[in-house]
């Protein structure tokens, strides 16, 4: 029961996503909110379903974009993998990594993004793609990563009360 | 009394009334001065409720200004739409909302609040009175996708109005457009007007796309480039027009496989 608080959640974010967040541009970039989400999320130590969550979060954004969902289910696993495995190692200073992790995770994103597109035959140039879409866009999500890891903190302990007791 | 209706004793009593005169307004300048001072806080109070329930009031209204400004645009907007189909009477058009954009910064979609319930199909062009905005890419029941003419993977076959070259229009990663196969012989001049050529019946033919901002022609290339200013601000698009009449012409079958 707990994990049906993931669908309110994850769609608010994916609506918030197309229409705020994607027209909040610097230079031709803009954020990535379920991104930065699942982030937050898989990095709080109580939680359990993060796995769903990126799923969960690709397929609805994949849904949602011209690109293939392939790009998103895969790149937010792999988001969540790297958070897992960045809890384990820098768990006493959890913000260092969310950033590093928001860091990472832009960047993986866009890489697979960019490979995708390639292989659909959409050339980008490179120069292009990371000075005004990439760098950019690692910015926002930086700035989006302290209030969305509050706010996913507080959730956590809201959804998961008697392991924060123990 | 007759000496006093006579005047006689009128200096002793203006001596008694001068005094009851000055007791009276003693008094009543002492209990005005207490009266303002026990009811004044009582104005203010009531005072500081009134600004209150007044500020609430202003902010209200200058809510309600906001909303009706929002309203007068949307009805210019809705009205210049107008005027743009009944100027096309050969169209049939059906105005939709733009609800959000693509989450992935490498594309550029919009998303609108129109799909297969109101009539709207795969491939049908867009545009807003200016000019051409895309074409409709993925459908659901009540919503739909456009592939805006920005986009990197979009192309579009236009003509030059003053050359009547025809060419074709790319989009890019950042959002410019680029004419390109232009012939190097063909004199293409800043300010020239693009518009759809409907060659390869994707989009309908006519539909004002831009004006040429710059060319590039080199002696060693084979075809000129020229950028394109569109006519559309895709960073402000609100309302679009769908051509729900216009259907595309899927030309794949017909190129040859290698």
């Amino acid at each position: 029961m707990r994990n049906l608080i993931a669908f309110p959640v994850i769609v608010l974010a994916v609506i918030l996503q197309s229409a705020v967040v994607s027209r909040m541009t610097l230079l031709s970039g803009f954020g990535d909110l379920p991104m930065v989400m699942l982030a937050a999320w898989a990095l709080q130590d109580s939680v359990d379903s993060a796995w769903h969550w990126a799923i969960a979060t690709g397929v609805l954004v994949g849904f949602l974009s011209g690109i293939s969902w392939v790009v998103y289910v895969l790149g937010y696993v792999l988001v969540v993998a790297m958070a897992k495995a960045l809890r384990m190692r820098v768990w006493q200073a959890p913000l260092l990594a969310m950033f590093s992790v928001t860091f990472l995770g832009t960047i993986l994103v866009s890489v697979l993004s960019l490979f995708v597109l390639r292989v659909f035959g959409v050339a980008i140039p490179l120069q292009d793609a990371f000075g005004l879409l990439v760098l950019p866009g690692v910015l926002l999500n930086l700035l989006l990563a302290i209030p969305v890891y509050a706010v996913m903190r507080d959730l956590a302990h809201w959804v998961y009360p008697s392991l924060e007791v123990e | 009394m007759a000496l006093a209706l006579g005047g006689y004793f009128s200096s002793a009593s203006s001596v008694f009334t001068d005094s009851l005169v000055n007791l009276q307004f003693w008094f009543s300048s002492r209990f005005t001065a207490l009266q303002d001072f026990f009811t004044a806080p009582r104005d203010i109070t009531s005072l500081r409720q009134q600004n209150a329930e007044l500020q609430a009031e202003v902010a209200e209204l200058q809510a309600q200004v906001i909303q009706l400004q929002q309203q007068v645009g949307e009805t210019q907007i809705l009205a210049a739409l107008v005027d743009f189909s009944r100027a096309r009477p050969e169209n049939t058009y059906k105005a939709a909302a733009v609800i959000g954009r693509d989450p992935s910064p490498f594309l550029h979609y919009i998303i609108i609040n129109r799909g297969s319930n109101d009539g709207i199909l795969r491939g049908m062009p867009v545009v807003t009175n200016q000019g051409l905005v895309g074409r409709v890419d993925a459908v659901i029941a009540d919503a739909a996708r456009v592939q805006l003419i920005t986009d990197p993977a979009s192309t579009v076959n236009v003509r030059l109005q003053n050359a009547e070259e025809e060419g074709a229009l790319v989009g890019s990663v950042t959002g410019d457009v680029i004419l390109q196969m232009i012939p190097q012989d063909v004199n293409v001049e800043s300010g020239d007007l693009v518009l759809t050529s409907g060659l390869g019946g994707g989009y309908p033919p006519d539909l004002i796309v831009g004006q040429v901002v710059n060319v590039r022609s080199r002696d060693f290339d084979l075809f000129q480039q020229a950028t394109i200013q569109p006519v559309v601000d895709f960073n402000r698009l609100k309302i679009v027009l769908v051509i729900v009449n216009f259907k595309p012409v899927d030309i794949s079958p017909l190129i040859p496989q290698p």
